[in-house]
């Protein structure tokens, strides 16, 4: 393991604010320069901490997006209109502002380029963003481990990082994606149009004989649904590492 | 809201736990006191919506962990932990 992303005090840190992307009408990434940053590894989070004048603090975990090969830290958040904290970071903050945050948090859910077995992500809503962080990693580094991203959002326009991740997998470096459309499909939509069920994980996920590593995140329910149907098709549950990140990130 | 949808899990709590132990935490192995399930603690069940953190054993369910933080101090209830194993820090 990286020893400086995992050890020592975790301190607050105030970075600033160097770049702003709106994903989706709902998401966006900040860009952010921190004055010490330890490195850190795919699938990690921050805690951001935000105080209010009369010294009320709120704060949650936001997944780093960037790979750990790009020296720009960034993290993707999804706007939630009752958050006490989304609302503020993807819609008030602007270039220049600055942000308190710790970080990087994390080592269970984590990849690292070089891991020789098959790569199955399922990514629910954001739950893309720490999946991401390891598909830049391993597009960055070059790494040759077949990827398999299943990817379930609500509609078209709701996918995050979708030039992007068309991007990668036309790159034809053994990366591949299927997305699913749960609630609305644009016309001649070519992907699956459910929410995910054991078909479509029978479909995308790799045979059980080559005892890939899966990674999932999104929604409590989601995950739970999508890691039990591939534990019911014959994986083993100690290849898969869930991230679950409840109804409602803040 | 119902409550499976207020669930989290414990990399929830990295940050926390990280304040707690000093060393990064989710990748630990926890043996649950009342049914011996093993799991990370990263795969734990979490609800944070509480005046502290309830951490669950995701196949029994029993408590496995209180932990409250306040006035300057840390109250970590490990009633439910029979055993935690992870890697030493160099």
């Amino acid at each position: 393991m990286a020893g400086t992303a995992l050890l020592g005090r975790l301190t607050w840190q105030l970075g600033e604010v160097t770049g702003l992307v709106q994903e989706t009408p709902r998401v966006g990434t900040l860009r952010l320069q921190m004055p010490e940053w330890p490195g850190h590894l795919a699938g990690q989070h921050v805690d951001v901490r935000l105080t209010a004048d009369d010294g009320y603090q709120a704060q949650r975990s936001y997944s780093i997006a960037s790979a750990p090969d790009d020296s720009r830290l960034a993290i993707t958040v999804e706007r939630l209109e009752d958050g006490e904290v989304s609302p503020y970071l993807v819609g008030e903050l602007k270039v220049g502002d600055k942000l308190e945050l710790r970080g990087p948090i994390g080592g269970y859910f984590v990849w690292k380029a070089g891991e020789l077995r098959s790569l199955l992500l399922i990514a629910g809503g954001s739950g893309i963003v720490p999946l991401m962080a390891m598909i830049r990693h391993r597009a960055l580094v070059g790494d040759k481990a077949p990827a398999r991203l299943l990817y379930s959002s609500r509609a078209v326009e709701d996918i995050i990082y979708r030039e992007e991740l068309d991007r990668l997998a036309a790159a034809g470096d053994g990366f591949t994606v299927a997305h699913t459309l749960t609630r609305q499909q644009p016309a001649g939509w070519q992907g699956y149009a459910r929410r995910i069920d054991r078909d479509m994980v029978r479909d995308v996920a790799w045979p059980k004989d080559q005892a890939p590593l899966v990674f999932v995140c999104g929604p409590t329910s989601f995950v739970e649904t999508a890691s039990g149907l591939l534990v019911d098709s014959g994986y083993d549950p100690s290849w898969i590492k869930t991230e679950r990140f409840g109804a409602t990130g803040g | 809201m119902d409550v499976a949808e207020m669930k989290v899990d414990g990399n929830a709590i990295g940050g926390l736990l990280r304040e707690i132990f000093t060393i990064e935490m989710t990748a630990a192995e926890t043996t649950c006191a009342e049914c011996g399930a093993v799991n990370a603690v990263g795969r734990v069940d979490v609800y944070m919506q509480a005046p502290g953190v309830v951490v669950r054993c995701p196949e029994c369910k029993q408590v496995l962990m209180l932990i409250v933080r306040g006035r300057g101090r840390y109250w970590v209830d490990l009633r439910g932990v029979r055993r935690l194993e992870f890697a030493a820090a160099d």
